[in-house]
């Protein structure tokens, strides 16, 4: 997709947010509602599956453009399972199989937890518990990335083959746990080359820094709208120093973080992401705890009630920023790498890349 | 909302061949010098080194042929930039010509001083300082006192200059003076001008800074007289000029790399005995550092662009003095090491240096203030 049409394409999701993503919305789905109507705009405006080819019913897309969509959900915290639905998507197509309509997750999320894919009386089937998964009782189906005699598998399991204990993020967003005792698999393939276990948490990390991306975005419009509005000592109080500076400083936050995620997405297009996944998901994941507390500072008690808007961003940073690996874990990952290849080899490998 | 926005920037896989040059350049001159030696970096005034630089073509890299210049692109000075900054080449003799003076006369000098002073410039041979604040005007620059009253074939100056970096080294100064005073219009009745530091009634005096080190100078002007062709621009124009000025001042990758040296050093101390809290902080600062650069190379391609990245450079330079100065910090709370000057190891030699050097870091250039009362106008607030 050229520039140009990654800009339509932004123009066109943020239209669709704007006008469905409302307040009530979120608060009906933060009560436990499926926001459907949200849903069906997207799949049928062909934003939930950009990175699938054509042919497979997608929109012929790559990273660059799913960052544009995922980039907005984060920003209007669109309370779908977009983002897991795009990596997902990407994961099937990856190893070879049908994607289904209709809003996909992903499990395991933990990094430390496995299911097995094991094959019974000629049949696939999946066994294990899943934590946090995104939307599990909510999804469709399933997409399970496990490992089966000694190779990474991709599997796609109905979500009716799992029993879900239903749990959720700060957000209010479901995070349940999902068991798989013996239960039906749909499909499954070898995953596709360079895909190995930790291909969730990198894909989950990947889309989670550009919607923390898009939130912090939703942060610093949210600010400085209310610092030019909010008036006290007879000016508005953007008028005085003390808060000018703090919302410059949300500012280099917000665009910090920003330009880090896309460059993840555009590192996902040539090859392996993880450097630049783990230098993401470290700098959205400091600005996100940074910028919420500045956005509430300024924002002083109205922005602490659950009335007004501002929670539904820094609530969902505060949980984002942990999730599929915290500052701390893909902070240590970078120190692993970089340590690894030596002092000297830290500015030729950054130039390269 | 006015919102800042950086494009990510690529660079062109047919640059490689120049950052490959570059870097051997590098090895040839500065050889095995040690960490502490790289960390002054920009600071590190060295007329044989720049002469070299000059003659490889990456002085006036994208200025036009005719000044001396090459034509070449923003994203491949930026290359040149940040490897001489990331090998902390002795850059200063010819850092602040490439970067501000020389784009200054090509925005807004005549021909003739075009044709006289750059293509010096560009061969590494005409050194330049930037004569701006005052005793008595830092951040608030407008309020400059310093005169420059029209005289028989030019203008008689008086006043004083101070901070003023390399003064003593540098051949020429671009300083903003006072031409008229306006009543309550401070901003009006500004001027500047190329100023020959060796001029009869210049006198320069050192500044020698916490760290003991001659950077600074106080330059005296009494009576001294400068031609009118060496005017910049228009007289009563000095304000905008000297605001564009700065926007190429600030544009740079220098706003982030100022303590690079101290993070290779940190890492090879970590590497060396690796510990959970030593890789999370390494790799976070990696992450920094990775970001900055993206920012900073989004700042080229708008220059590329011929777009205005004036609200974008204040922001990076914002966000990376911050950055610059956290190092010590971290390397404080990770190892038990004290800062030295003359003896221990390299790695506390070369902290040493850089926790007296960064506290210039969000004051040079424009204050951390003064760049975020630029951001928030960027952000309507002001």
């Amino acid at each position: 997709m050229t520039t140009e049409l990654r800009t339509l394409l932004g123009d066109t999701v943020t239209r669709l947010f704007t006008d469905l993503c409302t307040k009530e919305l979120i608060e009906s789905a933060e009560k436990g509602a499926w926001p459907e109507k949200l849903w069906r705009a997207l799949e049928e405006g062909g934003l939930t599956l950009p990175l699938l080819s054509e042919a497979r019913g997608g929109a012929g897309g790559v990273w660059r453009d799913a960052h544009v969509v995922v980039r907005a959900a984060g920003r209007h915290a669109a309370p779908v399972p977009l983002a897991e639905t795009i990596v997902a998507s990407g994961l099937l197509a990856g190893a070879g199989l049908d994607v289904p309509l209709g809003p996909l997750t992903l499990a395991p999320v933990h990094r430390d937890e496995r299911l097995t894919l094991a094959r019974v009386s000629g049949a696939w089937r999946m066994r294990g518990t899943a934590s946090r998964v995104p939307w599990g009782g909510a999804a469709g189906h399933v997409v399970i990335v496990a490992d089966a005699d000694g190779r990474t598998m991709v599997a796609l399991a109905a979500r009716e083959a799992a029993r879900v204990i239903p749990d959720r993020n700060l957000a209010l967003e479901p995070r349940d746990t999902l068991v798989f005792d013996d239960a039906p698999v749909l499909a499954a393939a070898p995953a596709a080359a360079g895909i190995g276990a930790g291909a969730v948490t990198l894909h989950g990390a990947l889309v989670r820094a550009a919607q923390m991306a898009g939130a912090l975005d939703s942060l610093l419009e949210q600010s400085v709208r209310y610092a030019t509005e909010r008036r006290q000592f007879g000016r508005p109080i953007g008028n005085f120093q003390a808060i000018q500076h703090q919302l410059a400083v949300l500012a280099g936050h917000a665009a910090a973080a920003s330009i880090a995620a896309e460059r993840a997405f555009a590192a996902a297009e040539a090859g392996d992401p993880t450097f630049e996944v783990a230098v993401a998901k470290v700098r959205a994941g400091e600005a996100a705890g940074i910028a919420a507390a500045i956005a509430h500072q300024v924002h002083g008690a109205i922005g602490f009630t659950y009335e007004h808007s501002l929670h539904f961003a820094t609530r969902r940073l505060w949980s984002w920023r942990a999730e599929f690996g915290s500052e701390s874990y893909w902070a240590e990952e970078l120190g692993r790498r970089v340590t690894s290849r030596g002092a000297d080899r830290l500015w030729p490998d950054l130039t390269a890349r | 909302m006015a919102t800042f926005h950086f494009d990510l920037t690529e660079l062109p896989r047919e640059t490689e061949a120049l950052r490959v040059d570059v870097r051997e350049f590098l090895r040839e001159s500065l050889g095995d010098r040690a960490p502490q030696r790289r960390a002054p970096s920009w600071s590190g005034f060295d007329r044989a080194f720049s002469r070299r630089v000059g003659a490889r073509g990456w002085i006036g890299m994208t200025w036009p042929k005719r000044y001396g210049g090459h034509e070449r692109t923003f994203l491949e000075r930026y290359i040149v930039l940040e490897e001489m900054l990331a090998a902390g080449a002795p850059v200063g003799a010819h850092w602040i010509a490439d970067r501000q003076s020389g784009p200054l006369l090509l925005r807004f000098g005549t021909e003739a001083q075009r044709e006289r002073f750059l293509p010096a410039v560009t061969r590494g041979e005409l050194a330049f300082a930037i004569g701006m604040s005052e005793p008595d005007s830092g951040s608030d620059l407008a309020s400059i006192r310093t005169r420059a009253v029209r005289a028989d074939g030019g203008y008689v100056v008086n006043g004083t200059k101070v901070w003023t970096s390399g003064a003593h080294l540098a051949d020429y100064a671009i300083a903003l003076f006072r031409t008229a005073v306006v009543p309550d219009k401070k901003h009006e009745g500004l001027s500047q001008f190329l100023v020959d530091l060796k001029t009869p009634g210049v006198t320069i005096r050192p500044i020698i800074d916490l760290a003991g080190e001659h950077h600074f100078n106080e330059v005296v002007f009494q009576d001294a007289f400068v031609p009118e062709d060496m005017r910049v621009g228009g007289e009563g124009d000095g304000w905008k000029q000297v605001t564009t000025e700065l926007a190429f001042e600030r544009s740079g990758p220098e706003r982030y790399l100022s303590s690079f040296a101290l993070v290779t050093e940190l890492l090879r101390e970590v590497a060396r005995r690796p510990t959970d809290r030593g890789l999370a902080a390494v790799g976070r600062l990696v992450a920094h550092l990775a970001t900055l650069r993206q920012m900073s190379l989004s700042v080229a391609g708008m220059l590329q662009a011929s777009a205005n990245p004036n609200l974008e450079a204040a922001l990076v330079k914002d966000v990376g003095t911050g950055f610059e100065q956290e190092i010590p910090e971290i390397v404080h709370a990770l190892l038990d090491l004290e800062p030295t000057i003359d003896t221990g190891t390299e790695l506390q030699q070369t902290l040493g240096y850089l926790v007296q050097r960064a506290p210039s870091f969000s004051l040079r250039g424009g204050t951390r203030e003064v760049l975020r009362g630029i951001i928030a106008r960027g952000l309507g607030l002001r």
